[in-house]
């Protein structure tokens, strides 16, 4: 009896927070999804399946869930490599790599609000960055309206979420290589194996997890994404760079429809947690393929 | 051949990360006219702390404080909270000690906007909405998980035998907690606290949806609402990133490895 009796102590705030903060709002979203209501009335309106209904053929969600599919795979094709590349570098790297250092890691210093913000200015059409560098150097074909054409304004908020996120993942490789023990790679030079073939046979082979672990974050961060795109297009224009997050967040905040808000983040709930659920299986696949 | 394309990589991403912060930088001291009319890589001709002091006299600095305040307290909530539940889930046996532990876990990847619309529903009815106490639960709610499994996996290390000599001299488990756990735990909190005051620091939708007045806004709303009101001043626009960037940079040049190592506390799950 005294044994369950003081573990609870210990588990309490931690989890008075959790249900108060997280499950039960959950649930409460849940719940939600199936009125209509916009949140001041005091009455609201039982919809049974209809918020459902509706989403299921709501051609903006479906647009939201394939941007966001786009920036999972995008970020994980762009960042990861560009990450792994620098991480080598800088593991190999002489003393001028060194000085280097300090500067690679300076996008992950920003706010993502503040990254927003800057890179707002850096594809402003007239006084940005972008343009006016392109106009300089004859490539006038490359002076485009970055963040108010639909065409662009998704891959252009793609490319500063590969700017902001490159640092985090290449130290998070730089800490796996380091790890690795010298002895192998003095074992292989003597062998008469080249830097190369020591990377692609012996570092990138032990560096499986962790690049799993990698795509793992990258795959969910991806799903959830949400302030780097609000603060720079706001899903537009005209849905072209909508995310599930930002569409349920105009639902719910814009236009207080906060049962079809609700919809929208259970739906997205739900896709986090099956492709959470699909990567750990996949992980202990592989764990018992070794 | 394979030393040019290192070479190349190294100073791309030099530049990638570098001009970025150039650009900010310079075009904070520089006048709204010289910005339209000068090319964006020319240094200020004349160096003006105009745009700085136009900020310094606003609500920056009030949020700055705001930001101070509610992530301080959070972080403290959360250490607190998080160690208590990490000493449980490490060091005593007990019935749905593994289920509990993956519920917690869970809460990793479950995203913030499923709870949005119910924490907001809370916070006006407890009339707390548009103050720094709205934050503050969510804030310590959703860092818990990734502060209670990093807590967790560093107090299983801590060897069992000093724990075993406190027993025998009769200590309870509070006491353990209190005497021998955590002021091992040190480096464990370190990397906990600075991975959650980095994070709580640039934390936006919560503070979006939770607070309206400038009075109430933390440092990224605070940049939220410039860039909304001097939408066509990007001179003043780049001092006020400039200054948000600011600390954390500060701190960052001091303390290399450790905020580089915190901010990983995220990713060690493995």
């Amino acid at each position: 009896m005294k044994a369950t009796g003081k573990p609870l102590l210990f588990l309490l705030p931690a989890f008075a927070f959790l249900i108060v903060f997280v499950v039960w709002p959950i649930l409460y979203s849940i719940q939600l999804s199936f009125y209509d209501w916009n949140g001041i009335t005091a009455s609201r309106h039982f919809a049974g399946l209809g918020n459902w209904r509706v989403l299921l053929t709501d051609a903006v969600f479906w647009r939201a869930l394939r941007n966001n599919i786009i920036i999972v795979i995008l970020s994980i094709a762009i960042q990861l490599p560009i990450a792994m590349g620098l991480a080598v570098l800088l593991h190999r790297g002489g003393k001028t790599l060194k000085l280097f250092k300090v500067v690679y890691y300076f996008p992950m210093l920003m706010s993502t609000v503040a990254v927003g913000v800057l890179f707002k200015a850096v594809y402003n059409v007239q006084f940005g960055a972008i343009n006016p560098l392109a106009e300089t150097l004859g490539l006038h074909a490359l002076a485009l309206d970055w963040l108010g054409d639909s065409r662009f304004a998704l891959f252009s908020v793609i490319a500063v979420i590969c700017w902001q996120f490159i640092p985090f993942y290449m130290i998070l490789f730089l800490a796996r290589l380091v790890s690795i023990p010298t002895e192998l790679r003095e074992a292989a030079s003597m062998d008469g194996a080249t830097g190369r073939q020591f990377f692609w046979r012996v570092e990138l082979p032990l560096m499986r997890g962790i690049v799993g672990t990698a795509m793992t974050l990258s795959l969910i961060g991806s799903l959830k994404y949400f302030d780097l795109i609000w603060v720079m297009t706001e899903g537009g224009p005209s849905h072209s760079s909508e995310l599930m997050a930002t569409y349920m967040y105009k639902q719910a905040f814009a236009t207080y429809r906060m049962g079809y808000g609700s919809a929208i983040a259970t739906a997205m709930f739900m896709i986090v947690m099956i492709a959470a659920l699909a990567t750990i299986a996949a992980g202990q696949r592989r764990k018992l393929e070794v | 051949m394979r030393r040019p394309m290192m070479f190349l990589l190294a100073a791309a991403w030099l530049l990638a990360a570098g001009l970025p912060y150039y650009f900010m930088v310079q075009s904070g001291f520089k006048t709204q006219f010289e910005l339209l009319s000068a090319p964006f890589w020319a240094l200020p001709k004349e160096w003006t702390l105009e745009n700085y002091r136009t900020v310094l006299a606003g609500p920056f600095v009030h949020s700055l404080f705001n930001s101070l305040l509610v992530v301080s307290l959070s972080v403290l909530l959360i250490l607190a909270t998080a160690s208590m539940a990490a000493y449980a889930f490490a060091r005593i046996q007990f019935r749905f000690s593994r289920p509990l532990f993956a519920i917690v876990v869970a809460g990793l990847v479950i995203p913030v906007h499923v709870t949005l619309i119910p924490v907001y529903l809370l916070t006006t009815k407890l009339g707390i909405y548009d103050t720094l106490w709205a934050l503050i639960g969510p804030y310590v709610a959703f860092n818990l998980p990734i502060s209670v499994f990093v807590l967790t996996e560093f107090m299983r290390e801590i060897p069992r035998e000093l724990e075993e000599a406190a027993k025998m001299d009769g200590a309870g488990p509070f006491s353990i907690f209190w005497r021998v756990i955590l002021p091992l735990s040190g480096p464990g909190l370190a990397t906990v606290g600075i991975y959650n005051a980095v994070a709580l620091w640039n934390e936006f939708v919560f503070a979006y949806v939770l607070t309206s007045s400038p009075a109430r806004r933390t440092l990224p709303l605070a940049i939220w609402d410039y860039q909304g009101q001097y939408s066509a001043n990007i001179p003043l626009i780049m001092a006020v990133l400039s200054l948000s960037a600011l600390p954390l940079i500060l701190i960052y040049i001091v303390a290399q490895e450790r905020v580089t190592g915190g901010m990983m506390a995220g990713a060690i799950k493995g």
